[in-house]
């Protein structure tokens, strides 16, 4: 990351500060995600803190450093990915019988691996939310350029 | 009954796989996107005559009814679902050509599969708050799509149509959470149990009136119907045909039914007040349809004045009356969808809206020509065309029950559609035509085929009226309605299995 | 009236002051403001709908007895209902922006190349 560029977003201080923060808030939101099941939180609240970390680093850094480590194809395939993924996971419960079936093992409560396919469909859901609100704020970001250029 | 999921499944895939392949073919885009639709229409086709007479209930994750999700199959589900996807289908085959001039055709595929899978799910769905979120996907993907073109008059239609819509949903949203305080759960049918039980309210009403709210601003009724004229013919002629045809039915008319007729019940003052607003529509509408020159923008209004037909036919509560609304329904939404794909053919080749500048189109389009006559003919009710048989259904049962006077309307109304197609026809079809447009011919393939669907429908359908065919289609939608608040036992079927 | 209905009131104030915002508001922004607040109210109101005096929050753990619990299904329902809402206000911005670009202003009474 280019702490010494003056042009590009905003003082060493706010960068410095965002460089060591950045990848906790990141940790938080896979956290989240994942014991989605066990306590409060899951794939919605994960995939928020998520974006929130990458809309973060645009913040400090400008948009190409953002964009950079998440290009926009990469971000709206990604985002169809992750719906697609959670589709599938409702389809795979066919196998047992009903849509959106769980019939995976259930585990031990209060485990990490317990609760069959909802950790699944919490990775899903918070791949689709943290790209897709990541891609909202991008797409925003970029009209006002472009109508600030003319 | 497994495939009753798929009604949802398969619009959502087909949208996000068109999302992510779309932009590198093209041609993939086309097929999958009319694969699509047509499945669905073949699946409507099939859990129509895949025992035609019971109500079908899917259990979403094996769940049991009060507690879990449950997908309901009933007769005014079959009716809905036909209408819908069948008009469906036709709008992806005709904007396979339609859609050549503006960029990123997979976007608009995607955010038209949104809206269908929105619109199926808010008609499979038996609980309520499954019903916004569907209601709510398929009106987000329509602001979206009324937006598509990016032009300024597009934005302006689409921010009206945004605000005046989401607000209807806040209304139906508060009316679901006032439901749900009285009664603790979501299911309909249950919903309907508890409130037997415990009877009407002041809450109940009041949630009555916010529903009311809701769904009359989303079915344009006439005093809620500010945005359809400017939405409607802002959007890509597709698009309009769809939200004419089949969006403004489904999230508006198709409500109203299911929450007042089959979950509070209606009593006669509330009977009045829909007949009463369903005349005011059709008047209204076509007084404002008549001297407008721009054809979308009288299209639209003409749908404000259908509309009151088919809320007058429902309000009359009568079996003739009911039989006849839904008949017109399903009418309009075949001969609409056909208008508005011809004027959608019309801005394909000259490209531009306004009555005064065309002319004498006929000779050199005979097919958008021809279609759009028997369209015409349908929507302002001349005998051997569809439109005819409902809306005669809706005046003799307006006579049936005495109210003589909004028969009268009913019949002005009509004659007023009639002249305001003439209208259309003489400036867009007869007359001289305009030097300008000497070399333009008959629009390509995909948009000729779909036009001649609708045609074709709109002179087959009168049909469905003979006994036999009735059996499948209308009377089974009919007896849903006319049942009433016995939608409440549905739950019992799956019940007993177990 | 009973004092205890007073909240449901105030949330149903509360909706009233974001229709008093998209209803007389010229400005685009303000209205989107009026269209959130609206939004908010009718979430708060489902929230509102299942809370019980003293409950607590309704998660599941071993040693706790799950009748004190407020209902937790509302709450699930307005994490959808915010979800929503993301995606119609993200909507509503990115049309704001487009028109200011196209019309140059967020005036409402300005912004008129429709009839209807």
């Amino acid at each position: 990351m280019s702490y010494d560029n003056k042009d590009k977003g905003m003082t060493l201080i706010v960068k410095t500060i965002t460089g060591l923060t950045v990848g906790l808030i990141l940790l938080y939101g896979l956290y989240i995600t994942l014991h989605g099941h066990i306590s409060p939180g899951g794939g919605f609240a994960g995939g928020v803190i998520v974006a929130i970390s990458f809309i973060h680093l645009m913040l400090a850094f400008g948009r190409e450093e953002a964009l950079r480590i998440l290009p926009k194809t990469f971000i709206s395939v990604l985002e169809s990915v992750g719906a697609l993924l959670f589709l599938g996971i409702a389809i795979l419960g066919f196998m047992g019988g009903y849509f959106f079936l769980d019939w995976f093992s259930k585990g031990k409560p209060f485990e990490l691996f317990s609760a069959g396919s909802i950790i699944f469909s919490n990775i899903a859901i918070a791949l689709k939310v943290g790209l897709g609100l990541f891609g909202i704020f991008l797409v925003l970001i970029l009209l006002k350029f472009t109508s600030k250029d003319e | 009954m497994v495939i009753i999921p798929f009604f949802t499944i398969l619009p959502l895939s087909g949208a996000f796989i068109i999302y992510l392949v779309g932009r590198h073919s093209k041609f993939f885009t086309d097929i999958f996107a009319n694969i699509t639709t047509f499945v669905l229409f073949l699946l409507s086709l099939f859990i129509l005559f895949f025992k035609p007479f019971e109500p079908l209930l899917y259990k979403v994750g094996g769940w049991l009814p009060p507690w879990g999700i449950t997908l309901v199959i009933d007769g005014l589900t079959r009716f809905m679902l036909i209408t819908v996807n069948f008009i469906a289908w036709t709008i992806t085959l005709f904007s396979v050509n339609y859609m050549e001039k503006f960029t990123s055709k997979y976007k608009f595929y995607t955010l038209f599969l949104f809206m269908l899978a929105g619109m199926n799910g808010l008609l499979i769905s038996g609980d309520i708050f499954n019903v916004f979120v569907f209601l709510e996907i398929a009106s987000v993907a329509s602001y979206a799509l009324v937006a598509y073109g990016v032009e300024a008059e597009e934005l302006e239609a689409s921010f009206k149509y945004l605000v005046m819509s989401s607000f209807a949903s806040l209304c139906i949203l508060l009316g679901i959470a006032l439901l749900y305080s009285y009664t603790s759960t979501l299911n309909i049918a249950d919903m309907g149990v508890v409130l037997w039980e415990k009877g009407i309210v002041p809450v109940v009403i009041f949630s009555a009136v916010l529903f009311f709210l809701g769904v009359g601003l989303k079915s344009a009724i006439v005093p809620f119907h500010a945005w359809l004229p400017d939405a409607h013919p802002s959007a890509p002629a597709p698009i309009s045909a769809t939200l004419s045809g089949v969006l403004i039915k489904t999230l508006g008319v198709y409500l109203l039914l299911r929450i007042f007729y089959n979950l509070l019940g209606v009593n006669q003052i509330f009977l009045d007040i829909l007949m009463f607003l369903g005349v005011l529509s059709i008047m209204v509408g076509v007084i404002l349809a008549i001297t407008q020159m721009d054809i979308k923008r009288l299209l639209a209004y003409h749908s404000i004045s259908q509309i009151g037909y088919i809320i007058l036919g429902i309000g009359l509560g009568t079996p003739l009356g009911v039989l006849g609304g839904l008949f017109h329904l399903f009418n309009h939404s075949v001969f609409k969808s056909l208008l508005f794909l011809n004027s959608g053919a019309i801005e394909y080749t000259i490209g531009t809206r306004d009555l005064s500048k065309m002319g004498g189109l006929r000779k050199n389009m005979p097919l958008t020509g021809w279609t759009s006559l028997i369209a015409s003919l349908s929507i302002s009710g001349i005998p051997p065309f569809n439109g005819f048989f409902s809306k005669l259904l809706i005046i003799i049962a307006c006579m049936e029950k005495g109210y003589i006077g909004y028969a009268i309307w009913a019949i002005i109304g009509s004659i007023l559609t009639l002249s305001s197609f003439m209208k259309v026809q003489k400036f867009a079809f007869l007359g001289k035509l305009n030097s300008l447009y000497k070399e333009v011919k008959e629009v390509p393939i995909f948009m000729r085929t779909a036009m001649v669907i609708l045609a074709i429908i709109c002179i087959l359908s009168g049909g469905m009226l003979i006994p036999y065919l009735n059996n499948y289609f209308l009377l089974p939608a009919q007896k849903v309605i006319l049942g009433g608040l016995d939608y409440k036992n549905i739950n019992q079927s799956i019940n007993n299995e177990k | 009236m009973n004092n205890s209905y007073l909240p449901y009131f105030l949330c149903l104030v509360f909706f009233c002051v974001g229709l008093y915002g998209v209803l007389r508001k010229r400005n685009i922004i303000k209205i989107i403001i009026g269209l959130v607040i609206c939004e908010y109210a009718a979430n708060l109101f489902l929230v509102l709908v299942g809370y019980k005096m003293g409950g607590r929050s309704p998660l599941y753990s071993p040693d706790q007895s799950i009748l004190d619990m407020v209902d937790p299904l509302p709450q699930a329902l307005v994490l959808t209902s915010i979800v929503i809402g993301l995606a119609t206000t993200a909507l509503v911005v990115g049309i704001a922006i487009r028109i200011y670009e196209k019309y140059g202003t967020f005036d409402i009474t300005k912004i008129s190349k429709l009839k209807g």
